[in-house]
């Protein structure tokens, strides 16, 4: 299959208080291609956030590139790169503009990475689509259609977001521990619509997640970060053998290594 | 004394708008507006006392704000200048920019004539009534066009939450500067009004404006809560009157108007406490309902 992203070398150092450099990305290397879906586990301080970051832009690399579909990105900004990659947080308010409605917010996500003109933003005319794909995800956003989203509950505002990001096809799907903030059966209940949701738009996406079950059950590829590098990058028959006391070792080792 | 009241509260209603359009939608407060408001008081006077139509003296001073708009504009998003700082450093250039066009710390408009002259057969203060309320709503209708375009949007998302923004591609530096500039022009619109109410350009004249220009705004959104962004920018309007008349009862009252600065900053300050206060008093709610 078509490689999709590609990072070389990627290298992230930054200068703590003491002038000592941090290595957070330690010439990792990470190719992903069309169609993966990639779960990513890791400890705190393995990387992970931070190579998501470099993949959308949000910092840039010390040192390596970073390659998008054959075009290297590597000094590109965030918002350029948006035009292809689609982000959802973990932190449920970080992903909606808290004080514009469901259908303003869908409508800005509807502009992913094209230009925004001085023309009227044309909201009634998408109304139906938002309305439908609202109703698709069984969470009574419909309804809310005209509530600033600040209003929503945690699970509706991510079920949002995810819409948001996935509403103009993404090349990449970038998830950050998007199910972390909820309780355990809304988080479940997202889990599964966003499996649905990349099945049925066959999307690209890495997934950040703490949950090993998640980690073991979506996706086609297994990472494991540690110290700013990939430990371990199981495919998918790799993967099918894996269990979850597979993983549990795995980051018990982690534990009582030396130096963290 | 009412009607001359309502006739400035309208006035200054501008300078409110102006206000929001960075302090309320993009989030942050822009210190500018104590350079760009004289600014544009002197920009307009030095221009009709060169002869210049007052509506094209006006133009230019709106012009001239949007230039001090956008120095703040780069300072920050460029420059990286705390937003703050930002405004301090422009507001205290000015100071020289506004002695440079005028060429004297004070300028006259005596014997000059005014745009409210064009309604001079009004009685009198009503003038002031009509091209305040002309100037608002062209201000107002073009800010309003402006929010409901997919720009305008993306702009009022950039001050909603600014990590999103960037993450579905909006320049919000971009943003951040167009807000700057039109917000000081809109600003230097009003010292320019003033000026011309006034009578007089002073290279002061912005000393205390956010105050009266922060007072219209909370005193809007204490009495009127959860409105829509039109509503919302005519409360401004409403709390801009109030604020003249509040003003015009304190010296009515009796007080001594040398010190007029102290009451309008302690009005400011109790309508920024009413929410606190009406939490800690266990208050109802006397205008609208509790947010």
């Amino acid at each position: 299959m078509d490689t999709l992203l590609k990072l070389h070398q990627a290298t992230k150092t930054i200068q703590n208080e003491s002038d000592l450099d941090n290595t957070i990305l330690d010439h990792l290397d990470l190719t992903i291609r069309k169609g993966d879906f990639v779960t990513v586990l890791g400890g705190n301080g393995a990387g992970k956030s931070t190579l998501f970051n470099s993949i959308t832009g949000t910092s840039l690399l010390t040192s390596g590139t970073v390659t998008l579909s054959g075009q290297e990105v590597t000094n590109w900004q965030e918002e350029k790169r948006a035009k292809y990659i689609s982000r959802v947080f973990q932190d449920p308010k970080m992903g909606t503009a808290p004080r514009m409605t469901v259908a303003e917010n869908l409508l800005l996500a509807l502009k992913r990475g094209k230009k925004r003109y001085i023309l009227p933003r044309k909201l009634k005319e998408q109304r139906t689509r938002f309305e439908k794909i609202c109703e698709s995800i069984g969470n009574g956003l419909e309804k809310h259609l005209d509530t600033p989203t600040g209003h929503l509950s945690g699970g509706q505002r991510q079920s949002l977001s995810l819409l948001m990001a996935t509403l103009t096809q993404p090349d990449l799907l970038l998830l950050d521990e998007h199910t972390a903030a909820l309780d355990p059966k809304t988080s479940k209940k997202l889990m599964a619509l966003t499996d649905q949701v990349i099945e049925e738009n066959q999307l690209t996406c890495l997934m950040i997640t703490h949950r090993m079950e998640d980690a073991l059950v979506y996706g086609n590829r297994l990472i494991v970060m540690e110290n700013g590098k990939i430990k371990l990058d199981l495919n998918k028959e790799e993967k099918a053998k894996l269990t979850l006391e597979d993983l549990f070792v795995l980051f018990e080792e982690e534990q009582v290594s030396p130096g963290i | 004394m009412l009607i001359s009241a309502i006739a400035q509260g309208l006035l200054w209603a501008v300078l409110g708008i102006g206000i929001f359009t960075t302090y309320r939608i993009l989030n942050f407060p822009d210190l500018t507006a104590e350079g760009s408001f004289p600014l544009g008081a002197a920009v307009a006077v030095t221009a009709i006392v060169n002869g210049l139509h007052p509506l094209l003296a006006m133009v230019l001073a709106f012009l001239a704000g949007m230039g001090a708009g956008l120095i703040t504009g780069l300072l920050y998003t460029k420059g990286k200048v705390p937003v703050i700082l930002s405004g301090i450093l422009v507001m205290t250039g000015l100071h020289s920019v506004i002695l440079y066009v005028m060429q004297r710390p004070n300028l006259s408009l005596l014997n000059f004539p005014r745009v409210y002259d064009v309604f001079d057969f009004l009685p009198a203060y009503f003038d002031r009534v009509v091209v305040g309320v002309i100037v608002l709503i062209a201000v107002i209708s073009l800010l309003l066009f402006f929010f409901y375009t997919s720009l305008g949007q993306a702009y009022i998302a950039t001050g909603d939450n600014e990590t999103m923004a960037r993450s579905f591609g909006i320049k919000t530096d971009r943003m951040k500067i167009i807000g700057l500039i039109f917000s000081n022009g809109i600003i230097a619109l009003a010292g320019a009004l003033i000026a011309q109410n006034n009578g007089y350009a002073d290279v002061n004249g912005g000393a205390g404006v956010i105050v009266i220009g922060l007072a219209s705004l909370i005193i809007g959104e204490v009495v009127f809560k959860d409105v829509t962004l039109g509503e919302r920018l005519l409360s401004v309007v409403i709390g801009s009157i109030a604020y003249q008349l509040l003003l015009l009862g304190v010296i009515r009252l009796g007080f001594d108007t040398t010190y007029i600065r102290i009451y309008s900053a302690s009005i400011l300050a109790i309508c920024l406490m009413i929410p606190q206060l009406r939490k800690g008093l266990r208050l109802g709610t006397l205008i609208g309902k509790e947010a």
